[in-house]
């Protein structure tokens, strides 16, 4: 929604206006547009897809082949614990279920196998990507694919353990422009 | 993970939530995950469609319903075998007394007004409950903790009343967008749509001799033999252009002032106004946008398209809503409503040189509209959570006040700081006698009951006491003769009391259900500003908390000068930070005009204005100071 055209539809504009408020239409825009591949359904995964449905992008590729476990329940409030609603299905496909429910203008898919080993025709598909649960060798493969790329891919890994967490970002050549406002000077006095 | 001394303690634990909504969801599942098990929570709204973008507990299918209720029944989705209980109600009502606070072992709050804030605040430390507080505004948060007798309570540090304007300015010199959107809301639109008998100060103008009441009333009634269109017509002449002209008649006003220009209908090229689509919206809402083929709410209309709107959007109320004509209120989520006032506010500013606005930026402004996204709350939600295992520990010394900044300081996104010890002076906490100079021959009790007791101090159901006189107070159970001694007191000047109010009289007064109560000092004083004082009142006597409070910016590793210290502490009071180039009024009841004007330079600064955030501006300067060395 919203891809083709060059404005907010109505209901974009009524879902979104708190958050147009903080960074404005035109970046509503084009986080519409946006498609994310997110790997390894653990908790803090699951916080951050949750905040980018709601924010609105246009899409999110979920993957993990992993059976839901005890461990996997715990801080994951994606997935609903009732031993029939689980049966059978993997986490990125429980975890695409409740998601869609949080904003059902935002498509979210999953994708089975071992991405690692996709090719790059893959990974240009998407504007960003999020590595999680899988290992220094295979995080190190997928971001040099994508550097490969002549698209830029914004690539992160997050992982959390305990109380402690960390994250990893690569733009690549990332550049941006900053707003300063100026103090402006009233014309009428009183 | 916890300890098992930690899981303990937050397994036999009872919370109290007090709101659902935007910190009030992520809070209530990350209170889940984190394995408490007795949670009740506290919210009197229902879902609104603006909500869904971050109070993820919520579909769009709950649109209507409690907060509360439903917020409970998504946690419980995915942890069933907990309990929480869920209230859709205020949480200033009676049944939320002292003894329901005392049960819990904390509190925490996630609201979004000042008035609740310091009810709670006041509860809390009757009760003598641990209070959780926190606040978000788009990618700025905030939260402390509040321990009776340790810390600050949440009123030490006195925090700015909602930002109110002198009435001249609004009714007659204008300045920024903010005043015009003022008039169109309380002034116009109320005297077009509200209740008739309410009074309205949109014909006031000081020093002229020939405002007589009769007159304007007759003005903005519809005559008989006229249809809407030229009944908006007329209308749009007299406040755009004839009220304007007897403005400029006082040269005084104008001295050191831009002048305005008067508009009338004639001067603006508005053409046939046949309607060209359908005047619904996709969502069925009235609409003269969609009339009129506006179709972008972020377009900042012309003068022409903006007197288009007004027309149009006047004559879809008294044509096709005539039953709400004499009731209605302003309500942001009132599609043609909002588009009125958009319009009126641009005419308005026209007039005065003020720039234009697009609805988009108005109703933020007409409808104190706080800008909010998803991962502030949910970080907020989880520093809260922190905050409140140290709290079920007693880890005293650990706490933390954490501010979430927007742009990393000294490369951290989080500032922690140590609370400040409890202010000495604060009246709510620490029972500091307060001062009150009033001209005692001509305030009435009603006016110290309104703007002081309840206004100023945040009171309920006072009970005013002289000595061991009751002069006034409010209950359920009282004699009918008692009711009306008070009654007949409200109307009676302070000096003419059964119990005589005069200079030196020292008042009393409670609020039972908060359990609090604080003494006034009376001083006689004959005149008072009408301009800077326009209440006739000045309270005084909560002075801003010393220097020398205990306080350390804590940092990961960083080091921490005196020098910095004393700099921190002396201006952390918790003044607002400048959040965007939109200013807004803050009055959550939707007043933009100063009762309790002690608003003396409505013009100083263009901040805007948000009664719920408050992020020390030299904390972030002198934050930015170090980052630069």
């Amino acid at each position: 929604m919203g891809g083709d055209e060059e404005q907010l539809t109505e209901q974009e504009t009524a879902l979104y206006d708190r958050q147009i408020r903080v960074w404005g239409a035109d970046a509503q825009r084009r986080l519409s547009k946006s498609h994310f591949l997110v790997h390894g359904m653990k908790g803090i995964v699951a916080e951050f897809c949750k905040n980018i449905v709601l924010a609105g992008v246009g899409s999110v590729t979920l993957v993990d082949d992993r059976m839901v476990t005890e461990e996997a329940l715990s801080a994951n409030f994606l997935i609903p614990p009732e031993e029939n609603a689980g049966r059978g299905k993997t986490l990125a496909e429980l975890c695409c279920d409740s998601l869609k429910e949080f904003n059902p203008m935002v498509l979210v898919s999953v994708e089975k196998g071992d991405v690692s080993t996709f090719g790059g025709e893959f990974f240009e598909k998407f504007d960003a990507i999020i590595l999680s649960s899988c290992s220094l060798v295979k995080k190190k493969l997928i971001n040099q694919k994508c550097r490969k790329l002549s698209k830029r891919i914004a690539f992160y890994t997050v992982d959390c353990r305990d109380s402690t967490g960390e994250i990893f970002v690569d733009l690549q050549n990332y550049k941006y422009s900053k707003v300063t406002l100026l103090p402006v000077k009233v014309n009428c006095s009183q | 993970m916890a300890s098992d001394q930690q899981l303990s303690a937050i397994k036999n634990s009872k919370v109290l939530m007090v709101g659902a909504g935007g910190i009030g969801c992520e809070l209530l599942k990350t209170l889940a995950l984190s394995g408490f098990q007795d949670i009740h929570i506290i919210d009197m709204d229902t879902i609104e469609v603006s909500n869904l973008n971050r109070q993820f507990l919520f579909r769009r299918s709950h649109v209507g319903q409690s907060k509360a209720k439903v917020a409970r029944d998504a946690v419980l989705k995915f942890r069933p075998s907990i309990s929480i209980t869920s209230y859709h109600a205020n949480v200033k009502d009676p049944q939320f007394s002292v003894d329901f606070f005392k049960e819990f072992n904390v509190v925490l709050n996630g609201l979004d007004n000042l008035d609740a804030r310091r009810h709670v605040n006041r509860l809390c430390l009757a009760a003598g409950v641990p209070l959780v507080e926190s606040g978000t505004t788009g990618f700025l948060g905030q939260v402390s903790v509040h321990l009776k007798g340790k810390t600050e309570c949440y009123e030490c540090q006195p925090k700015p009343a909602p930002k109110t304007y002198p009435v001249c300015t609004i009714t007659s010199t204008p300045s920024k967008f903010v005043h015009c959107i003022v008039w169109a809301k309380d002034l116009l639109f109320a005297k077009l749509f509200g209740d008739k008998n309410q009074e309205n100060d949109l014909n006031v103008r000081s020093n002229d001799g020939h405002s007589s009441s009769d007159h304007s009333e007759d003005v903005f009634e519809q005559r008989e033999d006229e249809d809407v269109e030229q009944y908006g017509r007329r209308i749009y002449d007299h406040v755009f252009g004839y009220n304007i002209e007897v403005a400029l008649s006082n040269e005084e006003t104008w001295k050191n002032r831009n002048k305005p220009r008067p508009i009338y209908v004639k001067d603006v090229p508005t053409g046939n106004l046949t309607q060209q689509n359908g005047n619904m919206r996709e969502d069925g809402d009235l609409s003269a946008m969609a009339s009129l083929g506006l179709k972008n709410p972020q377009d900042v209309w012309s003068l022409a398209e903006n007197s288009k709107v007004f027309f149009e959007a006047l004559k879809l109320f008294f044509v096709n809503r005539p039953k709400d004509i004499g009731n209605l209120t302003f309500d942001k989520d009132d599609q043609l409503a909002v588009e009125f006032v958009t319009a009126a506010a641009n005419i308005r500013a026209s007039s005065f040189g003020i720039p234009l606005h697009s609805l988009f930026e108005a109703k933020g402004i007409a409808g104190n509209i706080v800008h909010a996204v998803a991962t502030t709350n949910a970080v907020v939600a989880g520093l809260i959570v922190i905050e409140a295992i140290k709290v079920l520990q007693k880890d005293n010394d650990n706490h933390r006040m954490t501010y979430c900044l927007e742009h990393p300081a000294r490369k951290m996104l989080l500032m922690p700081a140590e609370p400040f010890e409890p202010n000495k002076s604060c009246y709510v906490c620490s029972e500091t006698p307060l001062s009150l100079e009033v001209n005692t021959c001509r305030s009435k009790l009603r006016d110290f009951v309104e703007k002081i007791v309840k206004s100023k101090l945040g009171m309920n159901f006072p009970l005013i006491m002289h000595g061991s006189q009751i002069l006034y107070e409010v209950g359920d159970d009282l004699d009918a003769d008692m009711v009306a001694i008070y009654s007949a007191n409200l109307e009676k000047v302070l000096s003419e009391l059964p119990s005589p109010v005069t200079s030196g009289t020292m008042l009393s007064i409670e609020d039972l259900q908060q359990e609090f109560s604080c003494t006034i000092n009376i001083k006689h004083r004959e005149e008072f500003d009408e301009e800077k004082e326009p209440d006739g009142m000045l309270l005084s006597g909560w002075t801003q908390p010393s220097t020398l409070n205990k306080n350390e910016l804590v940092g990961n590793g960083g080091s921490t000068s005196n020098a910095l210290l004393a700099e921190g502490t002396e201006n952390a009071t918790g003044k607002k930070r400048k959040l965007s180039d939109i200013s807004k009024p803050t009055t959550s009841d939707g007043s933009g005009l100063a009762e309790s004007g002690n608003q003396n330079q409505p013009e100083s600064l263009d901040d805007d204005d948000d009664d719920d955030l408050f992020i020390s501006d030299d904390l972030e300067s002198l934050t930015k100071k170090k980052r630069s060395q």
